[in-house]
């Protein structure tokens, strides 16, 4: 089965699986598309095994090469992958609606939201936590496969472009497989 | 032109010239609801973006929402909500279609070695921003290193240890 087919299944199982899984995806990321990374890694991968580790550097890869939030462009790709345009609009639809009842909720009725005390606790005690959830990721992510040290290079590298200097994630993916398609085109090791 | 139209078209802008996701895409944003149309004042933005922080869901997502009830009503938010996504949704289709089409052709084999060391960086630049933007005081770097080790050595689900954080947060804070 290749990255891009969708498998055969016609089972609203399968769909209403994939729209609570991203629902609880959509419910517990926060602070950016970023932290949502470690939480689908262990539903998506680990848990339910529906797509592999590589197919889902991948999707990764090319989530963050279209425009749109990251969380929001990965829960589409997994979808088709899984079960084609119904399985993409359930995901989506999962991966919004959290974020979109949340924040109705907050405007309709609390106007001093952001002024409560206990959210202010509760939220400085999952900052902290976001930054350890993204750094298990990037740990994980290189300790897999081989050539360790070539790919930690490249990932510090990529980093310093992207974190301090500005470079667009956009210009680096197609850079790097640009250069890739060279180096393979004429065999260059 | 119709409100809704109008929070339509600016959101679905927004959806289709911000990548990189996140953080990258509030000047955008900012720039369409505040300088553009003036929805709303800078002081409010502000105000979105402290909540947006404090609740779950892509920041892009969380704005489209607000602004678009503060603006139109319940109506709004789902018109900005859908505005927002639809970008996204008809790019990563295309992507996936031509994708599928060109499988296990070489080219695309060749690019995808090329870009999946690349993603490791990115999420390890995404890390660098957090822990800046986060890391402020003792109580914060203990926060970190209990969860990174309940969640890469004991392997704790991540979503038990946002949680057990955020219960962190009210004992410490």
């Amino acid at each position: 089965m290749g990255l891009f087919s969708t498998k055969g299944e016609k089972d609203l199982k399968i769909i209403l699986n994939l729209f609570i899984t991203f629902f609880k995806i959509g419910a517990f990321t926060f602070g950016g598309g970023y932290a949502m990374i470690p939480i689908m890694e262990r539903e998506i991968v680990e848990n339910k095994k529906l797509i592999d580790d590589e197919e889902f550097t991948d999707m990764l890869a090319l989530a963050q090469a279209s425009p749109g939030p990251v969380a929001v462009n990965t829960s589409i790709f997994i979808g088709y992958k899984i079960k084609g345009l119904m399985g993409a609009l359930s995901s989506l639809l999962g991966t919004v609606l959290p974020s979109f009842l949340i924040i109705l909720i907050i405007a309709v009725f609390f106007n001093d939201f952001k002024n409560l005390k206990i959210v202010d606790q509760i939220f400085s005690g999952i900052r902290p936590a976001i930054a350890a959830l993204i750094l298990s990721s990037v740990v994980g992510m290189l300790k897999k496969g081989d050539n360790l040290s070539k790919r930690i290079i490249i990932a510090v590298i990529v980093a310093v472009l992207v974190g301090f200097l500005d470079i667009s994630p956009v210009i680096i993916i197609i850079v790097g497989g640009l250069i890739s398609v060279i180096m393979n085109y004429f065999k260059i090791k | 032109m119709p409100i809704l139209l109008d929070l339509f078209i600016s959101f679905f802008k927004i959806g289709a010239f911000s990548f990189g996701g996140g953080y990258a895409m509030l000047p955008f944003i900012e720039d369409v609801v505040i300088y553009e149309h003036s929805w709303l004042s800078t002081k409010e933005y502000i105000d979105i973006l402290a909540i947006s922080e404090m609740t779950p869901g892509p920041i892009a997502i969380n704005s489209a929402t607000f602004i678009g009830y503060k603006i139109a009503g319940v109506l709004g938010s789902i018109v900005s909500t859908i505005g927002v996504v639809l970008p996204s949704f008809i790019v990563v289709s295309f992507l996936f279609y031509v994708l599928s089409k060109l499988e296990n052709t070489k080219v695309v084999e060749w690019i995808f070695q090329g870009i999946r060391p690349i993603v490791a960086g990115l999420i390890l630049a995404a890390f660098i921003s957090v822990f800046n933007n986060t890391i402020a005081d003792i109580k914060a770097v203990f926060i970190s290193i209990t969860v990174f080790l309940l969640v890469y050595v004991k392997k704790i689900n991540p979503i038990l240890c946002i949680l057990i954080a955020g219960l962190l947060g009210i004992i410490l804070y």
